[in-house]
């Protein structure tokens, strides 16, 4: 098990191989759809800062608002990466993100990014809502609340201990593509 | 008995708390995983998560799905009434943070903020000859339910021709093509024959019936058998990492189709098996 605390260099995320285990800590940031969608379209300052050389959670989280106005977050495992798959790449190169976290991986486009700008892409585990809101220590803001609603807002968020595996690295590897071929030939051999 | 509690406690232990068909499968594909593989450590998370939802009664899933019901009345009873409770009911739960919003203005894009919306959430009633209202409760996650197709045979891709060969093939290829996508492991619900829209609701309709249970039909329940263990052939594994489960079961149902269509109706459901049954009966509420 590798612990890994953001900032992240890009050296370090470039000793990540696929299979790697990892316990992530630092302040990282959820965006899905909308964001990502704003962030190629109009490549807003005001995340700049928390985005340079952490780590985007394409998260939809439920999330609280306690009595003195701070927020909790209740259950926030990943949404479907595939859907970044158009706006990911030039995400991590505009912002200098080293990471990103999510399920289901992704493509071509994004792998190239990985490997061009020095990231990784983490796979949480999918559905495990509850365990994961329990690494979530602090909500720092959130951006574009009222506009995008709560599961396409900008959370920046203080996470201890997240736990991830590696499923695609800096060096072009990446497990989604093994499984795919593998089933792939499985899947022929039984419809044959 | 206060009934709009009593349907906030039925989405809440939809949400929060797994059935124990669903989580004992979950173990029994732990168990089979290699010591060490990424598919071990994924339903050791699993696990653990539905361990500390249930105990902290916070939503396993971010994703709390569509609420779709199913109502079984008896005769004189009012759809009206259960569906307002409800609405009222759906929208205390959101402020408890058992749901999340999910009700989306198509047109707006607005959020409702309370998953009460136009046609949301969902209904189906039906009118039997007990005296006691049965409420049926799935949470279907916007990811798994993104992986459900409708297949019309013949279809050439896969070779697939208009018998239970065909039904076979077609099964397979979306399978293969939710892999990364749904939350593996996935339960399977399939109809075949009916229209578009009836195919549809019989594949979702099987998602009612408890892991392990078969199809009275012998012959469909050999398929569905044959059909659980050839998809795990493929090897998807856990949020397709690899691995020997890749669904935990799969439901067949058939209904008598028009001689010029054949539709194959595939529903995938997510590892976050959500579905939970409320019976009222002489005033008092009963949960499974």
């Amino acid at each position: 098990m590798i612990k890994l605390k953001v900032p992240i260099s890009e050296q370090d995320i470039r000793k990540l191989k696929v299979g790697d285990e990892v316990l992530l800590s630092g302040t990282i940031v959820t965006a899905r759809d909308q964001a990502h969608k704003l962030m190629i379209e109009e490549k807003p300052d005001f995340i700049r800062e928390y985005l340079k050389e952490s780590v985007i959670y394409h998260c939809g989280p439920i999330v609280k608002k306690n009595d003195d106005g701070s927020w909790s977050f209740v259950s926030a495992g990943p949404t479907t990466s595939i859907r970044e798959e158009p706006y990911q790449a030039d995400v991590i190169c505009e912002y200098n993100v080293r990471g990103v976290i999510g399920k289901g991986g992704m493509r071509e486009k994004t792998l190239e990014g990985l490997k061009k700008c020095g990231a990784v892409y983490f796979h949480a585990v999918g559905g495990a809502g509850t365990l994961i809101a329990n690494s979530v220590k602090k909500v720092k803001t959130v951006f574009k609340l009222e506009e995008f609603g709560s599961p396409e807002a900008f959370w920046v968020i203080e996470v201890e201990d997240f736990p991830v595996i590696v499923t695609m690295d800096s060096h072009g590897n990446s497990l989604h593509e093994k499984i795919l071929e593998q089933s792939g030939k499985t899947a022929e051999e039984l419809i044959k | 008995m206060d009934l709009k509690q009593s349907f906030v406690e039925l989405l809440r232990r939809a949400a929060t708390d797994l059935s124990p068909d669903v989580e004992n499968a979950l173990k029994q594909a732990h168990d089979r995983e290699e010591d060490g593989s990424p598919a071990k450590a994924v339903f050791r998370t699993i696990l653990e998560n539905v361990r500390l939802a249930r105990e902290q009664s916070t939503p396993m899933c971010q994703d709390t799905g569509s609420l779709i019901f199913y109502i079984d009345l008896p005769v004189g009873e009012k759809e009206e009434y259960y569906i307002n409770i409800i609405k009222e009911a759906a929208e205390e739960a959101t402020k408890k943070q058992y749901l999340r919003p999910n009700a989306v203005n198509p047109i707006t894009g607005k959020n409702s903020g309370n998953n009460v919306g136009i046609n949301a959430p969902y209904f189906h009633f039906h009118q039997w000859d007990k005296g006691e209202v049965r409420v049926r409760l799935m949470l279907k996650g916007g990811g798994s339910e993104n992986v459900g197709t409708q297949y019309k045979l013949p279809y050439g891709p896969v070779h697939a021709g208009r018998d239970l060969a065909g039904v076979r093939k077609v099964i397979i290829d979306a399978v293969y093509k939710a892999q990364g996508l749904g939350c593996a492991p996935g339960t399977l619900g399939i109809g075949i024959g009916g229209d578009r829209v009836t195919s549809y609701a019989l594949s979702k309709e099987q998602f009612f019936r408890k892991l392990g249970d078969r199809n009275p039909d012998k012959e469909i329940a050999e398929f569905e058998l044959s059909l659980k263990d050839d998809l795990n052939k493929l090897n998807i594994g856990p949020m397709g990492f690899g691995g020997k489960t890749t669904v935990l079961d799969v439901f067949v149902g058939y209904q008598h189709r028009h001689p010029a269509t054949f539709y194959v109706a595939i529903s995938y459901m997510c590892w976050a098996f959500r579905r939970k049954t409320m019976t009222i009966k002489n005033g008092e509420v009963y949960y499974d």
